[in-house]
């Protein structure tokens, strides 16, 4: 990076933060601070939504995948649609009929006041922990490419969102979250247009999809019943419409954002427009991913991606060993390129047979390539245990220093923060919301004035991203990161989801049912993570399910139980 | 049964305000279709280069 890389990246982000203070600077009530002025249109409902769930994990991890394991991840959202439209069908105008600041006052108002605290416990635990994800997953890698320090690098960008959060809450986090989805969206449309640009001369983009092809990059959907495959269209549409229906319809980082619309028409078009946009948009991440793959069958890639561990160690004992991988993962790429030139010339003359021989060979040597890769990480691991060996979090972060031009790198590390910050306001708006609301007022202090509210909601929020930027600080990851943030979720929002679908369809039901059927669902999806080996995605349909059943054979079985919840709370909008 | 402390969903008196997608069940199909029509093109994808 040099200075107008600089200039680009903290004219970006300083600049919406900046703006988004000013503009939203004044006094809040609790109900414009929390829920925003309520005067939000559906497009920056939508791009808030939108957002709030692409982190800038999103955006370095994602393209990681397309070039590892081609476009197939893209089915992890092939549920959010559906779900998206039950959401806007079901949940919303319960939400705004009722008038609640988050979505755990709603079973508050179902059920009783452990339930709803069961359901706030769950959302902040789970949530706290992914805050701190959030912000660690970006400074990692951007801090290990770029040379920066990871501590400072974490609590600067850490202590910037914080600040912008607490000052302007919803409205400073809907506005700057417009703005920075917007710089996201300029970064990657750029990077794709210059990814295409470097591609070799001669190489049309029907021979691109046809390399693509070949090295079984391009396939997006997968029909297998296999219970073991982790991205599958039933893991997708089912694992998929669960994950995204308990995340957008009861994660409160969510909800707080489509709460903020001028009316149901608003939020209702925020979602959809979500809806419409989601599968695309993946998929476009993932082709980036895949296209930078296909880049490097013509430019040869370093041998591991993270290339400060690899110099690091390249310099030391295990130097020798790298050094002889690295040359045996040049001749296997020199191979295989060799290969692809024969196989698309073959290809343009109609030689189907001489194609299929050169796509053979080509594969051929990417399995050798591959065994040095392999090699290279057993050797990095052996030398120390604490590198971690998954780098395809570095492979597109790689490509943007090695290959992109000065002003454009500037753009696209501005897009990665966008992303992180914008994602990481919405999360701590929803945790300060959520513990003002649901814990302080609701248990400890109950008849305070509205300004006391309003100043412990910023001190909840600044808590909430301190306690993330030290989690951050002391966060160890080894697998992918978009991973580990979709693995946590689902452990936990499966349950979430059951205690909600209960809420809303299972008239009978009552608190204290629903709240221990959701703990024992809770503690049986942890006995199954430890013990099973199935796709993380399923958790959403177990823990669901299961919530859902426990809650139901409690009630069947103690049937005198629904007259004990006395504690439910008055409905007072009825 | 209708449970203490849930009300019924507000009527759907909203109008869209979409040209083309006047009630909501039209909104709802056409964001279906193009879930299914993604889902669709990617399948074609799969199948053309696998």
């Amino acid at each position: 990076m040099n200075a107008l890389d600089y200039l680009v990246l903290f004219g970006v982000l300083v600049g919406i933060a900046a703006y988004g203070m000013w503009h939203t600077r004044g006094h809040h009530n609790l109900r414009s601070y929390l829920k925003g002025s309520r005067e939000t249109r559906w497009f920056t409902i939508g791009l808030s939504v939108m957002a709030t769930q692409a982190s800038a994990i999103t955006f370095i991890s994602t393209p990681g995948q397309g070039y590892e394991s081609g476009l197939g991840f893209v089915q992890n959202y092939f549920g959010a649609p559906l779900a998206l439209i039950i959401i806007a069908v079901v949940f919303l105008p319960l939400y705004r009929r009722l008038n609640v600041y988050t979505a755990y006052e709603f079973l508050g108002k179902r059920f009783d006041s452990k339930t709803r605290l069961l359901g706030a416990g769950l959302f902040l635990v789970q949530r706290g922990l992914g805050a701190g994800i959030t912000i660690y997953a970006p400074a990692i890698v951007l801090s290990t490419v770029m040379g920066w320090r990871l501590d400072l690098t974490i609590v600067s960008t850490g202590l910037l969102v914080v600040f912008y959060t607490v000052t302007g809450g919803s409205d400073a986090v809907n506005l700057t979250q417009k703005y920075q989805i917007g710089v996201i969206f300029v970064g990657m449309v750029t990077a794709f247009f210059v990814l295409l640009a470097r591609l070799p001369a001669g190489l049309t983009f029907s021979d691109a999809l046809t390399v693509a092809g070949g090295f079984h990059k391009l396939e997006a959907v997968d029909f297998s019943l296999n219970p073991d495959r982790r991205y599958t269209i039933w893991t997708g549409v089912l694992g998929g419409m669960f994950l995204a229906l308990s995340y957008f319809g009861t994660d409160q980082s969510q909800v707080q954002r489509y709460l903020t619309g001028a009316s149901l028409r608003e939020s209702r078009l925020g979602l959809m427009f979500n809806a419409v946009f989601k599968i695309p948009m993946q998929f476009f991440i993932l082709l980036l991913g895949v296209l930078v793959f296909i880049f490097y069958q013509f430019e040869r890639p370093p041998v591991f991606f993270n290339q400060t561990a690899w110099q690091y160690q390249a310099g030391r004992g295990a130097g020798g060993k790298l050094h002889v991988l690295e040359k045996d993962f040049a001749t296997a790429h020199a191979e295989k390129e060799k290969q692809i030139q024969t196989w698309l010339v073959a290809r343009h003359t109609g030689d189907q047979s001489g194609a299929a021989t050169a796509q053979a060979a080509a594969l051929a040597a990417q399995a050798r390539a591959e065994i040095a890769r392999t090699e290279t990480k057993a050797v990095l691991r052996a030398a120390d245990p604490k590198t971690p060996v998954n780098d395809s979090d570095y492979v597109f972060i790689t490509f943007i220093l090695d290959h992109l031009p000065h002003g454009v790198i500037g753009l696209l590390v501005a897009a990665f923060f966008a992303a992180a910050f914008s994602s990481k306001a919405g999360e701590l708006n929803a945790l300060g919301s959520t513990t003002t609301v649901d814990f302080y007022r609701h248990v400890i202090k109950r008849d305070a004035t509205d300004a006391h509210y309003v100043t412990a909601s910023k001190w909840f929020t600044a808590l909430w991203g301190l306690v993330a930027v030290g989690f951050a600080l002391y966060a160890q990851l080894a697998e992918n990161l978009i991973q580990a943030v979709n693995i946590l979720g689902s452990i936990f929002y499966g349950v979430v989801l059951g205690l909600f679908l209960v809420a809303f369809f299972m008239k009978k039901i009552g608190g204290t049912a629903a709240f221990w059927g959701a703990l024992a669902a809770q503690g049986l999806v942890f006995a199954l993570y430890f013990t099973l080996s199935i796709s993380y995605l399923w958790y959403n349909f177990i823990g669901c399910a299961v919530c859902v059943l426990f809650s139901l054979i409690i009630q069947t079985f103690l049937p005198r139980i629904a007259r004990v919840d006395a504690d439910k709370e008055p409905d007072q909008n009825l | 049964m209708k449970p203490p402390g849930i009300p019924s969903p507000p009527p759907n008196d909203e109008s869209t305000g979409l040209p083309g997608l006047r009630s909501w069940r039209a909104v709802y199909l056409f964001v279906f279709g193009v879930f299914i029509l993604w889902v669709g093109l990617l399948t074609v994808l799969t199948k053309m280069y696998s």
